[in-house]
């Protein structure tokens, strides 16, 4: 079965970048968007970057990237009319249907959990798990199949240019990768680590990740850098599973996305989102639980890693 | 010389702390980087373009977008509210812990919400400040805005030490893969074993911290109110 999952996951990927061109359509439509050239091309390219991505050379994938970051710098991507819930209308569907409301989003998760123990894996399950939820979703809620897409729209607009940060992100992390980021942070943290030092290179890949997420405001940005740069050489390759130190990096470096303004999602947004009068009262209410969890997981990651 | 390799972060840094557009910065740090490490434009743009259309599987929730759409117009929200209200005699402690709870086992099974817009400002802070409310009677503004802080930052926690405990989390799938391409062929599901072991810790933690955030508070109020409970 292992075979089919290239073919399965490249379907999946057409199926985004179908949605994608779908909202590409829908802004190039909405006259009531001021910018709705530039929010449909952005739709659009994401599409045929998703969808065809393959077929087309790698170069040109890349400037079309480089378009849509022009587009956003340029303020030309915005959300446009979409499709609108009303409070009445969930009040009312919430005493038509009640709880089985969530069955979809628990079937999601069982299907994909399911298929994640044979052979096709976690990543086909997910993907196979949100048609089979979908298709419920649809049944429970009698939804028509026009509704079902007016609220993909919805949901992919307001999920919008963020949605796809963390490939960007993971993108530049392997571009910082080739040009030896990796080994020029790597380099001065040796300069800092005892070689052969086991508790030393477990404190220097934590703090590491801690760090470079603080200044990078995301971790997953930073994990595939520290984990060249100073997981493999310091922690790795003095015996440590591979396991156990990178799954304590990645949270690890969680601790540093508590840290930061950076993390302005995580961060700055709930701020605004309550109306709290201190700006930086949310990272002052998480440090003293990020102190302690990175202790937490220098310790775990130097006794469980050896 | 070779620390200007570097200068992709300070980019980012820069571009961070003056909120310039995050996509556009995040392209011009690669460029610059790719730069001055002596990429030419052409392979730049390869690179680029090659490390994102691999990296499609990190953006494969997306797919899940249309079902949770339909749940939340057909009244998902609603409902949870319905059950939050069915549990009485909770303080705010108690209510945001079990939040938190909740939030992790909702990670354990790979359900992704955006917490802080669809739960924290509608339902969970609402609910915590009422049960503030409730216990100890009026509170002062601090206090108030302490508990939203609380609520907004037990959302994180859950969030961030829970989700890597599915294992189709997109953290989970950057870990096998980077491990992967490092030479280390390892199984997700004992990345996701792993991760269950940190959002244990993480929950005990915050409920520890909640529990004597609901002391102090008690302390302060039934004092005023002279009353001992």
């Amino acid at each position: 079965m292992a075979q089919y999952i290239p073919a399965i996951l490249e379907f999946f990927y057409i199926l985004i970048g179908l949605l994608s061109m779908m909202t590409a359509v829908r802004c190039f439509k909405d006259e009531t968007n001021s910018a709705r050239i530039g929010t449909g091309l952005f739709w659009l390219i994401l599409g045929v970057v998703f969808a065809a991505g393959k077929l087309i050379p790698y170069v040109v994938s890349g400037v079309l990237l480089a378009i849509m970051g022009v587009l956003t710098l340029f303020k030309q991507v915005k959300v446009g009319q979409l499709a609108d819930i009303s409070e009445e209308e969930g009040q009312k569907s919430a005493e038509r249907i009640g709880s089985w409301i969530f069955f979809p989003s628990v079937l999601l998760a069982v299907v994909a959990v399911v298929i994640s123990y044979t052979p096709l894996g976690g990543q086909v399950g997910i993907g196979l798990a949100s048609i089979v939820a979908l298709i419920v979703a649809m049944v429970i809620t009698k939804a028509p199949p026009k509704t079902a897409l007016e609220d993909t729209d919805r949901m992919l607009q307001s999920v919008g240019t963020t949605g796809i940060l963390p490939q960007l992100l993971a993108a530049l992390g392997m571009v910082f990768n080739a040009a030896g980021v990796g080994d020029v942070i790597s380099h001065a943290i040796s300069g800092i680590v005892p070689e052969g030092n086991r508790l030393a290179g477990v404190i220097a890949y934590c703090l590491g990740m801690m760090i470079f997420t603080m200044v990078m405001g995301n971790a997953f940005a930073a994990f595939t850098v520290i984990t060249a740069g100073i997981g493999v050489p310091f922690v790795m390759m003095q015996g440590g599973d591979p396991v156990v130190a990178g799954t304590l990096a990645m949270t690890a470096g969680f601790c540093g996305t508590l840290l930061t303004p950076m993390a302005a999602n995580f961060n700055a947004l709930p701020v605004a989102l309550l109306e709290m009068d201190d700006t930086n009262g949310v990272i002052k209410a998480q440090a003293p639980m990020a102190i302690m969890m990175i202790i937490i997981h220098i310790i775990l990651m130097y006794v469980l890693a050896f | 010389m070779e620390w200007i390799k570097l200068i992709g972060i300070l980019i980012i840094l820069v571009g961070f702390i003056f909120k310039f557009d995050t996509i556009a910065v995040v392209i011009v740090a690669a460029l610059s980087t790719a730069l001055v490490s002596g990429m030419s434009l052409y392979e730049f743009f390869t690179m680029l373009g090659e490390a994102f259309v691999n990296n499609r599987l990190v953006t494969i929730f997306l797919l899940t977008l249309p079902m949770i759409g339909l749940s939340e117009r057909f009244g998902l929200r609603q409902q949870a509210v319905i059950l939050i209200k069915k549990i009485k005699g909770l303080t705010p402690g108690k209510f945001i812990t079990l939040y938190t709870a909740l939030r992790e086992l909702a990670g354990l099974f790979g359900i992704r919400l955006s917490g802080h817009p669809q739960f924290v400002r509608p339902i969970v802070n609402p609910m915590a400040q009422a049960a503030a409310k409730h216990t100890y009677g009026d509170i002062s503004k601090e206090d108030e805005d302490k508990i939203k802080a609380r609520a907004a930052a037990n959302e994180n926690f859950a969030n961030f030490f829970a989700q890597n405990t599915f294992i189709a989390s997109a953290g989970v799938l950057l870990i096998y893969g980077t491990l992967k391409d490092l030479g280390y062929k390892v199984s997700d599901a004992s990345i996701a074993r792993m991760a269950l072991l940190v959002a244990v810790i993480a929950l005990i933690l915050s409920a520890a911290s909640n529990w004597l955030f609901d002391k102090k508070l008690a302390k302060k109020y039934n004092k005023i109110k002279g009353v001992d409970k």
